[in-house]
């Protein structure tokens, strides 16, 4: 109980009536290890960002988010067993609008890559991202795939990646668990400008492509533009 | 329902000789080019219809399991494979060249519905067209891709550019005058009740469903482009467990070391064969696990008892597959000729592990009829809804426990036997019932049948002597099959009747590798089963067919 860790006061020094009626006569229920922690004191002293990166490491709301195989190990994650609910993670929420945390699952394609950009668009910051497998960090065993984007950070940003084809429950804990701690520690990834980014079409630099799909394409439909040669 | 085939047998299954056909189609045949699988014959671009339906009407050939479309240097070709529901090792090719230039040819789509995904897949992927085609239109690339990836003169570099689109109702000007009006409704592709990333494109009238319709290609990772690009002996393998992820990664294995076995006429071991069936059943049991736990938590968000439950058996078996194989999910056991290692020691262990795991295995079955089953919310919302007819079934090119939930008898592992299934006791699961209901009974029994197996094959290896042990057969160091052979091959995956067409060109390297994904045809019945019915039906059809979009899309 040294006075570098938050939320915890001093209490040597303080012995009131207070403090007694408190931790007598309540029955043993009230006596837990956070009101011996806080003492006499009803109150805390931190700073108020602190404390809300404090709050959000210790409850993460995930998105219920399936692509491919890491899916499966996903769901495991979430269920008996490996349970991600004990770390304060395990609410996978079906909307994007209530999640905090997106995992990655799986092989991002051409098709699929303006759909996760739309739903990591639609939650609400902050928002973290959680890489799952060799997919999401460059492609993985598809990365020569001929519509197989190299890696989800070409289209959103990633503050952990988990390695793996698919990696065990056991590291997906881990990196969502470290994700918390970055959290809690308020270092979440500086977000840059990505490659592939959704552009209203009519934005787009005009060349012999743009010219074919003229006619076939609105001017203000959300388009991906995809550079395969650039890739890497 | 058992290993013997019933003993009336229907005229479809009578076998006729490849002369006998020949004489059959008479003039339509203009050369033969034989498969090692099936005879076949090369036919007319504009003859298509005519040769289906002789083979189909008058010599018996109900199933179009795949086409499988490529480009030789000189010519397009898609094939036709046929089989017969009855019999599927009678099998037929039906070749049909195009012209290099104009690559058109008549579509089989009025004599096998289930050749419209797949000629719109050969169109999306090779760059055929298909004449008299009803909706050709690109399947698992976006609708704005530039070059048709799969044929020789396709760019990987080129830029391309994929639209977010505003889908419309279909049926909006259909409806303008009725009393009716309808309403559209995208499921997908991020939703929580599509397995994946399924896109169905829904429109409503009130709270019916007019029209659905399935929106394929959010997980197309080029599957069949990068076992082209690996040499058969050692880079293919890894690639197969990653089709259908659920676990049933040696099923899928089993698939391409079948094809590509018999293609370069490798003997496998028969205590390899034993343990591929054992390890293969357990996949099996894996798959069926979670296409219950997920199809209860489709019925009802509060069966997530079950889903835990299922769950909770699904570890078991991976941890005797991790035993087995060294991996959870993605096993990479199977080798040509054989696995890559024998059981893991001490081997009592194991077997006393995995004879835990079948004792107590009828106790969750129990368990889960009493949970599901014979909970009467899940049958109000599961029995005679989703009605899939088995001649509709055989249409689509149904397999699997889908066809087997309509009463089609169809399992590859006793009607075209491979591994060690003929040599052991068990039974062939049927349901009449047609309904959703009933798909998921049979696959709840075929977890009790997957177990007897296991069982059987337990006792076997438990037996085999030591000296006898032999995993893997002599396989040359490099694979190099004959120029120009070409086979289709296919096993009883957990989902149906998973085939590879594989054509060698002399190199080590095939030079064409399809996928028959049962999933993927599996899939095309869903409007035959939601149009008419409530909205919470259609998420209940698809549960029920248990699709896996990683095998769909490939």
């Amino acid at each position: 109980m040294s006075s570098d860790q938050p939320f915890i006061t001093d209490d040597s020094q303080v012995v009131t009536e207070t403090r007694d009626a408190r931790m007598t006569g309540q029955g043993d229920r009230f006596n837990s290890r956070l009101r011996e922690a806080f003492g006499s004191s009803p109150f805390i002293l931190t700073k108020f960002d602190k404390f809300l990166n404090w709050c959000r490491g210790s409850s993460m709301f995930m998105l219920q988010f399936g692509i491919a195989c890491c899916s499966i190990e996903m769901m495991h994650t979430y269920a008996v067993k490996h349970d991600l609910d004990r770390f304060g993670s395990g609410v996978p929420r079906a909307s994007p609008r209530q999640a905090d945390v997106m995992i990655v699952p799986g092989t991002i394609v051409s098709k699929f890559a303006p759909r996760m950009k739309r739903v990591y668009d639609q939650m609400p910051e902050p928002k973290f991202v959680v890489g799952m497998g060799s997919c999401t960090i460059s492609g993985g065993p598809f990365q020569e795939g001929y519509n197989v984007i190299k890696g989800a950070e070409e289209v959103i940003p990633i503050d952990i990646h988990v390695p793996g084809c698919p990696p065990r429950p056991e590291a997906l804990v881990y990196g969502v668990v470290k994700l918390q701690e970055r959290v809690a520690n308020g270092e979440a990834a500086p977000v840059t400008v990505k490659p592939y980014e959704l552009e209203e079409f009519s934005d787009l630099e005009r060349d012999e492509l743009v010219d074919k799909l003229a006619d076939q394409i609105d001017d203000d439909e959300l388009v991906m533009r995809y550079n395969f040669a650039d890739s890497p | 329902m058992s290993l013997e085939r019933p003993d009336t047998v229907d005229d479809g299954a009578v076998e006729q000789t490849p002369d006998e056909l020949e004489a059959l189609l008479g003039d339509l045949v203009v050369d033969r080019d034989d498969h090692l699988n099936a005879p076949g014959f090369v036919i007319r671009p504009d003859t298509v219809q005519e040769t289906l339906r002789t083979l189909k009407q008058q010599a018996g050939y109900d199933h179009l399991s795949v086409v499988s479309a490529q480009e030789y240097e000189n010519r397009y070709e898609s094939i036709y494979h046929l089989k017969k529901y009855d019999d599927p090792t009678q099998e037929v090719s039906v070749v049909v060249p195009a012209d290099k230039d104009d690559p058109v040819s008549e579509s089989g789509e009025p004599v096998f519905r289930t050749a419209d995904w797949h000629e719109r897949e050969a169109y999306d992927l090779i760059g055929i067209e298909y004449d008299d085609h009803p909706d050709l239109r690109r399947i698992l690339l976006p609708e704005t891709w530039q070059g048709h990836p799969l044929s020789m003169d396709y760019d990987k570099d080129r830029p391309q550019i994929a639209t977010l689109p505003e889908h419309a109702n279909p049926l909006e000007d259909h409806h303008k005058d009725a009393e009716s009006d309808t309403m559209f409704l995208n499921i997908g592709p991020h939703h929580p009740a599509t397995h994946g990333v399924l896109h169905l494109k829904t429109v409503l009238d009130g709270e019916q469903v007019a029209d659905v319709e399935p929106d394929i290609g959010y997980l197309h990772r080029s599957e069949e482009q990068m076992a082209q690009s690996g040499t058969y002996r050692h880079q293919i393998m890894p690639y197969p467990d990653r089709w259908d992820y659920i676990s049933a990664g040696l099923l899928n294995e089993w698939a391409y070391a079948r094809a590509a076995e018999d293609l370069a006429d490798i003997e496998v071991p028969e205590y390899a064969q034993v343990i591929r069936t054992m390890g293969a059943e357990m996949c099996r049991i894996a798959a069926h696990m979670l296409a219950l736990a997920t199809f209860a938590l489709d019925i009802n968000g509060d069966f997530t008892a079950t889903f835990m439950y299922a769950i909770n058996d699904r570890e078991r078996v991976q941890n005797l597959l991790e035993d087995l194989t060294g991996q959870r999910l993605m096993f990479n056991y199977f080798r040509l000729g054989g696995v890559v290692w024998d059981l893991p020691e001490p081997r009592e262990e194991f077997f006393s592990k995995t004879r835990d795991f079948l004792d107590q295995l009828p106790e969750s079955v129990e368990e889960y009829h009493n949970l599901i089953t014979s909970n009467e919310v899940f049958q109000m919302r599961t029995i005679d809804t989703g009605i899939l007819p088995p001649e509709v079934a055989k249409n689509y090119g149904a397999t699997g426990p889908v066809a087997r939930g309509s009463g089609v008898d169809y399992d590859l592992r006793r009607d075209d036997p491979y591994g060690y299934y003929d040599e052991l006791d068990w039974d062939v699961v049927t349901e009449d019932g047609c309904d959703n209901f009933s798909r998921l009974l049979v696959r709840m029994r075929e977890v009790e049948e997957s177990a007897k197996i296991i069982e059987q094959c337990v006792d076997l290896l438990e037996d085999w002597p030591e000296d006898e042990r032999n995993i893997q057969a002599n396989v040359p160091r490099t694979l190099r099959p004959d120029d120009d052979t070409e086979i289709y091959r296919a096993v009883e995956g957990a989902k149906g009747e998973l085939g590879i067409y594989i054509r060698a060109d002399g190199t080590d390297k095939p030079a064409r590798f399809k996928i028959r994904s049962p999933c993927f045809s599996n899939l095309q019945t869903l409007p035959e089963m939601a149009n008419g019915e409530y909205i919470p039906d259609v998420i209940a059809a698809l549960g029920s067919l248990d699709v896996v979009l990683g095998e769909v899309d490939r």
